[in-house]
């Protein structure tokens, strides 16, 4: 049986409200860190696990905690980032809605280790509901004293503070989250300065994605070296995927790193196959943003070894036949799938929320869509392909912010692996344009 | 400074005294922290952000009006035109896409009568498209006002709009 | 007090060392050195606090981080907003990188742009235009409709000429900054952000007129001065008058004996030096109301510069020009009397590094 960290009580009827959730051993990380160890030795066990940035970047988040300067006399800041808006992610929506103490728990645990006495958590605006759920849960642990002033008698004072977003993928972003949160556009910062040195309120800020914030009472609990036992290499512990798309289960699975990728599709304890009498031809693996890869190269790496799921592995080739765990935003394509339309679709996406700011996103992601509309709309020219690539390649690394490169991946990818289905929609428009039409050329199966 | 006291949108009472409780979550002279959320209540309170809340949440804010407008029209949700007593705002991102969010979505304006961002004559529906709501696993999917409707199907999307057509 | 003097920073840039004080950033390290190795600059402007980094014009390829870490940096880095570090090393247009991005750059700024030149009345002293002339190309590879938006006044004026903005937001940090309440802002958002004010208002302060000397672009002009002349046939004159609003120092344009237009001093780098109030710039057009201090110095940035857009003026030549350098000093017989920027000290040369060495 697979260890699971977060997701061990997640059935338990109840789990929502405080009582359950302390019968379930919740809250027992808060009182040990609390009253027996030091915030150092906190950011130390967390350092030891090992444990990678969820939201998707995966930077270590012991490291990251250890940035944050501590200028006297200036207040720290704590922001959890639930502004989960990359397109085949939906796990932060579907942690903090069925077992929000955990996420309150680790808030706790997190603040005390970095000192801060005012903490945010930044949920996504369309997510109101959750929010409520959240404010109920903070009410909740404030009544039984492990929220508010001297927190069960040790001194440490703490206010958590739900903050809505109003509607804008760029605020997953950390610093235009933060931007937001002091209530102005999601416009992402220059930086440096980095939120570690100058963040909200322009004080030393850590932010953190909800995931990773969430697995630091079980690290408490059971020490770093116990998490850093699981999973493979560098990629410690478990992850949260989100699963979706052609497959006979979608929903959010917590698995441990390593897990091989045909596993994770096929067998009936994850995604449970592809759907009936369809077949497997791309999976976009870590959320939209990071490059699709057709069904041989998700299976395997280009030496023939079986793809895992962790970070090194999916990455494993680059980008040329490699990919990225991002998110974790795991979203299945049978034959059905039109990879241009797809494309397109994804590439709109990022038109629609691009803030706007620096003009290489501003006006390369709509260029970029309006090419592949022509394209999936049967006006497209040989030359476009070629277009395509090179707008992405301009803008990707030439932003203020990822978003640029996020914009300009999918792209790039889906050219990369399914050039022929382009040019079969520019050679084809007529046939390419039927509804429900689908590329049926050569092309590997599983 | 000036005030122009012109202002004929203010908060219900309990609506107030919620704002007055958001704007006091945050470190003194950091108040402009609210504007997300005070826009969130007005557009409750009022169905959209109109001029005119907006002033008054920029005096509440103690901000220039230009700097509410700049955030309103920035964020997706917030409605900056009236609109239907339901807003319905589907989701047309990728993976609900997969699971035949275009079909659903077709049957959904056809029914409706109305395209993207336009409103029924009877002023009861509103159609927004949206990008990803973060429920890929149970698309395609459609929100109205707090509340996810999942699995959408062509029969589902009728007995919805047959539910808040009553 | 001399003693606390700090260290200073050694920066090399397309092989030219300039010392520097710590915490200056790329571009002003390049400006330093002189035009031929400043980047361009579209959105950052040194007068106003906090502009920069939107515009990716500037940027530049650091080959060498610092003395201590001479890793090069992983990615293109704005010049405007990245500070030096002691033995960093720059590549402005020595780098074919740098200059694919800034094509790029280029080419992402002008799809939305209308191109109306012949009509615009900032032809000839445009950001944009200068830009475009260094790193553009003739033909565009964009076939999808443009962006438009309506003409508006805000203000008697001042015209907002939404379609030919490229959104540097230097309008805002003026506004923010010299006047005492900002009506105008950054609506919307992407590609469909635009300058405005949400409902029509107009921008009504005693430095409002600002806003126009900032503007990169034709997207804000003056009301005044509107389709009186081109630029290059007007003339340029230094003159100040005792102003009980602003320090009164601006430059009147001629036309014959005729002032048609008064903006604020700029300096070579096309920023104003002291900003102006609207009496001076709007109201105040006889020369008898202005003591005449005598002919506005040419500079680069303007147009009246002779030659100003010769084929063999483009910036990205530079590189190219430098290499020539280290084997034999260009022969030039143009008359460049006129202009300070085509006269490269030798010694400029003789600090590069030969070709042969890379």
């Amino acid at each position: 049986m697979a260890t699971k960290i977060l997701t061990e009580h997640i059935n338990v009827p109840g789990i929502e409200t405080f009582d359950v959730y302390r019968k379930q051993g919740g809250y027992t990380a808060v009182e040990k860190a609390l009253k027996t160890m030091t915030p150092e030795e906190v950011v130390e066990e967390v350092k030891k696990s090992g444990v990678r940035g969820r939201g998707g970047a995966g930077f270590p988040m012991g490291m990251k905690w250890s940035f944050l300067a501590k200028p006297e006399g200036v207040p720290r800041y704590l922001v959890c980032n639930a502004d989960e808006s990359e397109p085949g992610t939906f796990k932060d929506h579907y942690l903090m809605k069925t077992i929000p103490h955990l996420l309150i728990e680790g808030m706790i645990i997190s603040s005390y280790a970095l000192g801060a006495n005012k903490s945010f958590i930044y949920v996504r605006g369309e997510l109101m509901y959750v929010i409520h759920i959240l404010e109920k849960a903070i009410e909740e642990a404030k009544a039984k004293g492990f929220l508010g002033k001297n927190i069960l008698g040790t001194g440490y004072d703490l206010e958590l503070v739900v903050q809505p977003g109003g509607g804008a993928y760029i605020c997953g972003e950390e610093t235009a989250l933060l931007e937001s949160l002091e209530g102005k556009r999601g416009n992402p910062r220059n930086k440096p300065p980095f939120p570690a040195v100058k963040g909200l309120y322009q004080s030393p800020t850590v932010v953190n994605n909800v995931e990773s914030i969430a697995t630091t009472s079980w690290i408490v609990n059971h020490g770093g070296e116990a998490y850093a036992a699981i999973g493979i290499g560098r990629s410690t512990g478990t992850k949260l995927i989100s699963a979706s798309g052609h497959i006979n289960k979608p929903g959010v699975y917590e698995i441990e790193l390593g897990v091989p990728v045909e596993d994770f599709i096929y067998a009936d304890e994850w995604c449970g196959g592809i759907r009936p009498g369809h077949k497997l031809k791309a999976v976009v693996a870590g959320g939209s943003s990071v490059p699709i890869l057709p069904a041989n190269l998700i299976l395997n790496l280009a030496n023939g070894e079986k793809r895992l799921m962790s970070y090194e592995s999916l990455s494993d080739g680059g980008f040329q036949t490699g990919t990225m765990l991002g998110s974790g935003g795991f979203i299945v394509m049978d034959e059905t799938t039109c990879i241009v339309r797809n494309t397109w679709n994804f590439a709109r996406f990022y038109h629609h929320e691009s803030c706007g700011q620096c003009s290489p996103c501003r006006e390369g992601t709509g260029w970029m869509e309006k090419v592949l509309h022509r394209i999936e709309h049967g006006h497209g020219h040989r030359q476009d392909i070629d277009l395509l690539v090179d707008v992405a390649k301009k803008i990707e690394g030439n932003t203020i912010c990822p978003l640029g490169d996020a914009a300009a991946w999918p792209v790039a990818s889906a050219i990369r692996h399914f050039r022929d289905e382009f040019e079969w929609h520019i050679t084809n428009p007529q046939e390419a344009t039927q509804p429900g039409a689908v590329y049926r050329g050569e092309m590997a199966l599983v | 400074m000036t005030t122009e006291s012109n202002n004929t949108i203010q908060f219900t009472p309990d609506r107030l005294e919620k704002a007055k409780e958001i704007i006091a979550r945050y470190p003194e002279g950091k108040q402009k922290s609210a504007l997300l959320p005070l826009l969130h209540l007005l557009q409750e309170q009022e169905g959209w952000t109109s001029p005119e809340g907006m002033d008054y949440i920029a005096q509440m804010l103690d901000i220039q009006p230009i700097e509410v407008y700049e955030v309103a029209t920035f964020y997706t949700m917030y409605h900056i035109n009236p609109v239907g007593k339901h807003v319905i705002e589907y989701c047309r991102t990728g993976p609900c896409c997969l699971m035949g969010g275009e079909d659903v979505y077709a049957h959904l304006k056809q029914r409706l009568g109305i395209d993207a961002g336009q409103t029924t004559v009877d002023g009861r529906f509103t159609l927004k498209e949206v990008e990803c709501l973060a429920a890929c696993g149970m698309g395609p999917v459609f929100q109205i006002r707090e509340k996810y409707y999942m699995n959408l199907t062509n029969e589902r999307v009728d007995e919805i709009i047959d539910e808040l057509s009553k | 007090m001399e003693d606390n003097k700090p260290q200073l920073f050694k920066v090399t840039v397309d092989g030219i060392e300039v010392e520097v004080e710590p915490g200056t950033t790329i571009l002003q390290a390049a400006r330093k050195i002189g035009p031929e190795v400043a980047p361009p600059a579209m959105c950052y402007y040194q007068p106003l606090k906090g502009s920069g980094g939107k515009c990716r014009a500037c940027l530049v390829r650091v080959a060498a981080g610092s003395a201590k870490d001479p890793r090069p940096m992983p990615k293109l880095v704005a010049s405007c907003i990245t500070p030096v570090q002691d033995g960093m090393v720059v590549e402005n247009t020595t780098s074919q990188q740098v200059i694919d991005a800034r094509n790029g750059v280029v080419e992402f700024l002008l799809i939305n742009h209308p191109l109306d030149c012949p009509v615009c009345d900032q032809a000839g002293e445009c950001d944009l235009q200068n830009f475009a002339f260094d790193h553009g190309k003739a033909t565009t590879r964009y076939e999808e409709d443009r962006r438009t938006f309506e003409k508006h006044d805000i203000g008697p004026y001042i015209q907002l000429h939404m379609t030919r903005c490229i959104l540097c937001y230097r309008c805002v940090y003026t506004a923010d900054q010299i006047t005492n309440k900002r009506v105008h802002g950054v609506l919307g958002r992407g590609d469909a952000a635009e300058i405005g004010t949400y409902i029509e208002k107009a921008i009504d302060n005693d430095f409002s007129g600002n806003v126009i000397d900032v503007c990169p672009v034709g997207a804000l002009t003056d009301k005044t001065y509107r389709f009186k002349n081109r630029v290059w046939f007007t003339k340029p004159v230094d003159a100040h008058r005792d102003c009980p609003t602003c320090s009164g120092k601006v430059t009147l344009w001629y036309r014959g004996e005729e002032v048609i237009r008064v903006t604020a001093r700029k300096n070579e780098w096309n920023e104003v030096t002291e900003f102006i109030c609207n009496t001076c710039r709007f109201d105040t057009k006889k020369t008898s109301d202005w003591v005449i201090e005598g002919p506005t110095k040419v500079s680069r940035s303007s147009v009246i510069s002779a030659n100003k857009y010769r084929a063999d003026t483009i910036k990205p030549d530079f590189g190219k020009r430098l290499a020539a350098a280290t084997y034999k000093p260009i022969d030039d017989k143009r008359d460049t009397s006129q202009l300070d920027i085509q006269q490269l000290p030798p010694e400029r040369f003789a600090k590069l590094p030969s070709a042969n060495e890379n």
